[in-house]
């Protein structure tokens, strides 16, 4: 697999402070890549300068292999901003035309797509309203379909969710999975942990403009794991105090447990069955993403940061 | 260049399909021709038949009034006394009578001559017969005195009875320095109202993609400074249709009125014609005031400022939708920040206008000369002098030097506005200041 996307040593600095320092990684293409941060991490200033909006101060940045040419690349690119509207006049039929044409399609490709899409999302009989007159969910699933239609090879999806019912998030989901399997990168970005950890293959994490944290969300999870252990029990233990371990919460039939130095869950186990209890359940707690994050991001200036830049 | 005219086409049509931009352009001046032609239509129907009976008793009229053959106001003699009148005009006999007492005298106008109507008469019928009577009596009296009209008007000292000409050698007519002075006003007049209302239409519209949100959509496709011109060419498109429609409706309507009134156009040949009828000596002057008008007209270098109307429209608009466009970009939801934002770009429109009024009095003075070169006040001012023509107005070097000034202009603000523009479109939530826009513009970002 090669990549899509690679950044090196990409760098924008407005008036007061960096708004991305150094940050570096690179996107396989086909991978659904999550991009993390709080607020005014600079998230918006990185996916601006990917879609070309921002030009870099320095460093590096290749679209498929080559240079990015924001010129000619930006109909590879579909870009669902977090500051996304639609002309609240315009018939949905023609602002999908309008923007399908913008991003480089002939008109007829641009209908034959458009009615392909609209069909799929059940819109056909949207062609003639008004935006002003579509709900929240509808608007974004045009947008979605506006982001999508001209078979980007990068989409960038900020916050793609945000006001969508689950039944029409689940319909956005399964589309984001077939455009992967179907060759499309994707960038995710998002507060939403638990929408991360169920859909992206590889994150990033970003805070005061630099990057923290990079990896699969298996690993970053195997990175932060604390060695936690859940045990599920019937009966009465005889005795509960172990050099192997230290208990971190007890009821009468749960125990969570933290494994010290030098030891295994192998001898936790061993432990137990010789308190003569019946073991029901016994499985490791690895750490949510949202652990990670507040883990990470807590205590830094990202708070007052996030102020600032507004 | 296609990204451009996608922009600019999509502008031109949600404008044109709109149902305010048909009201607008084709109902309005719809709306004024009706309330023209309303008024012509009162105009001409309130006196009609009006019967005047005259009891001539001083025998001063000899039976006619005057040679009018007029349907509007009928005078007819009959010999009664006032007595006898008043019967036969509460019989409806007539609709008023005129009378003149026994001997009367023309020089002291005793005793005065009465004039009794069933009902207050309209405005126009009252001045119709007041102007008869008058002209009547004042041709008596001058008779009474052994002057002829002929005499009269031949003593009258015509328009023309001093030669103003200018060093050149050039006829310097009045009635052409006033036809300057109003084609002057109108051009300069029409550029300042197109700066404004289709510079803020520019406005509304970046401020109606930034507020809807749509602008970041749409910048991740199209440049910047590509979605700008589109913007400007669309809405300046707009603007040209919407005036060209305005011309021909207004003069294929004025083409309709003799279809729709053929007695007023027949009285419009007419009336300079009838001798007697406002007066002769009225008549001859406005005949030649008339004469006077289309030889000022002939005089006057229509292609030249059409030319230069199109120029100056264009240049303008574009220098300065550029600029409305970058207020248009720093605003946020709040409309009032617009107003302050406004305020100095429309600084030196309004300022331009107060030279213009100074130029088409004095279209070489030195403030006039500054006005017509500075490309902000340019358009509006250059109007004023080229109406005067070409060299009196303004010289050939001048004319030039301004015609490329407002180019450098017009590219000169662009390129700020489009950086203020890159900027602004994409800022939320924060009041920008003029003295950040200077930042935006100015400083490498």
């Amino acid at each position: 697999m090669h990549n899509i996307l690679e950044l090196k040593n990409l760098q924008k600095q407005y008036a007061t402070q960096k708004a991305v320092d150094d940050v570096s990684f690179s996107i396989e293409q086909g991978s659904i890549f999550g991009l993390l941060g709080p607020n005014g991490a600079g998230k918006t200033t990185l996916l601006r300068m990917i879609t070309g909006i921002f030009y870099p101060d320095s460093g590096d940045l290749l679209f498929d292999g080559k240079p990015f040419d924001p010129q000619n690349d930006f109909v590879h690119i579909g870009y669902m901003p977090e500051e996304r509207g639609l002309f609240k006049k315009m018939k949905i039929g023609e602002q999908a035309m309008y923007l399908a044409q913008l991003k480089g399609l002939s008109k007829s490709e641009a209908l034959e797509k458009i009615k392909f899409w609209f069909k799929k999302f059940e819109m056909e009989s949207w062609w003639n309203k008004k935006v002003e007159d579509l709900s929240k969910g509808m608007s974004q699933k045009l947008q979605f379909v506006t982001t999508v239609l001209h078979e980007p090879k990068l989409i960038i999806l900020d916050e793609p969710f945000s006001g969508l019912d689950p039944l029409n998030a689940n319909l956005i989901k399964d589309e984001i999975y077939g455009l992967a399997q179907r060759g499309s990168t994707i960038i995710f970005s998002t507060h939403r942990m638990e929408q991360v950890e169920e859909i992206c293959d590889h994150i990033i994490l970003m805070n005061l403009g630099k990057k923290i944290l990079d990896g699969t969300v298996t690993d970053v999870k195997q990175q932060f794991k604390e060695n936690k252990f859940n045990v599920q029990f019937k009966g009465q233990p005889t005795e509960l105090a172990s050099p192997i371990f230290t208990i971190e919460h007890q009821e009468k039939q749960q125990l969570i447990v933290k494994i010290n130095e030098g030891y295994n869950s192998n001898h936790v186990l061993n432990y137990l069955l010789q308190q003569d209890v019946l073991i029901e359940r016994f499985n490791e707690i690895l750490p949510s993403l949202n652990d990670i994050f507040i883990h990470l991001v807590e205590g830094s200036k990202a708070t007052t940061r996030a102020f600032q830049n507004n | 260049m296609n990204k451009i005219f996608l922009v600019a086409s999509r502008e031109f049509k949600t404008r044109v399909q709109k149902k305010t931009f048909l009201l607008s352009t084709i109902g309005l001046p719809i709306l004024i021709f009706g309330f023209y032609a309303l008024m012509i239509y009162f105009q001409v129907k309130t006196t009609d038949n009006f019967k005047v009976a005259v009891s001539d008793q001083s025998k001063l009229f000899n039976g006619k009034i005057d040679d009018r053959k007029s349907t509007e106001v009928i005078f007819s003699f009959m010999d009664a006394d006032t007595a006898a009148l008043n019967k036969k005009l509460n019989d409806g006999a007539f609709d008023a009578y005129l009378f003149i007492p026994n001997g009367y005298n023309l020089q002291s106008g005793e005793p005065q001559i009465s004039f009794r109507s069933s009902k207050a008469l309209g405005l126009m019928t009252r001045e119709k017969i007041e102007n008869r009577i008058n002209n009547a009596l004042e041709e008596k009296k001058l008779l009474a005195l052994n002057i002829s009209k002929g005499q009269l008007d031949s003593a009258r000292l015509e328009n023309n009875a001093i030669s103003f000409t200018t060093n050149d050698g050039k006829k310097d007519n009045e009635t052409k320095v006033g036809i300057s002075y109003a084609v002057g006003m109108i051009a300069g007049f029409l550029i300042y109202i197109i700066l404004f209302v289709y510079g803020t239409m520019v406005m509304r519209g970046v401020m109606e993609e930034k507020v809807s949100r749509i602008a970041e959509v749409i910048i991740s496709s199209v440049k910047p400074f590509e979605l700008m011109l589109g913007k400007i060419f669309g809405i300046g498109a707009v603007g040209l249709i919407q005036f060209v429609i305005w011309i021909v409706l207004v003069f294929g309507l004025q083409f309709l009125i003799p279809v729709i009134f053929p007695d007023v156009a027949a009285q419009m040949q007419s009336a300079p014609m009838q001798p007697g009828a406002m007066g002769a000596v009225n008549a001859a002057k406005e005949s030649g005031a008339l004469q006077g008008i289309m030889a000022g007209l002939a005089e006057i270098n229509f292609t030249l400022i059409i030319g230069c109307f199109v120029f100056y429209f264009l240049g303008g608009y574009f220098m300065y939708a550029a600029l409305f466009a970058a207020v248009g970009s720093a605003v946020n939801e709040d409309p009032q920040d617009a107003q302050s934002l406004l305020l100095p770009i429309m600084m030196p429109i309004i300022f331009a206008m107060v030279i213009m009024t100074k130029a088409v009095n004095d279209p070489n003075s030195s403030l006039a000369i500054f006005g017509s070169l500075f490309p902000l006040t340019s358009p509006i001012v250059m109007m004023a002098r080229v109406a005067h023509g070409v060299p009196d107005g303004v010289t050939v070097v001048q004319l030039i030097a301004s015609m490329a000034l407002l180019v450098l202009g017009f590219l000169g603000t662009t390129w700020v506005a489009a950086k203020i523009y890159r900027t602004g479109i994409l800022m939320y939530g924060k009041k920008v200041t003029w003295k950040e826009m200077w930042k935006w513009a100015f400083k490498n970002n």
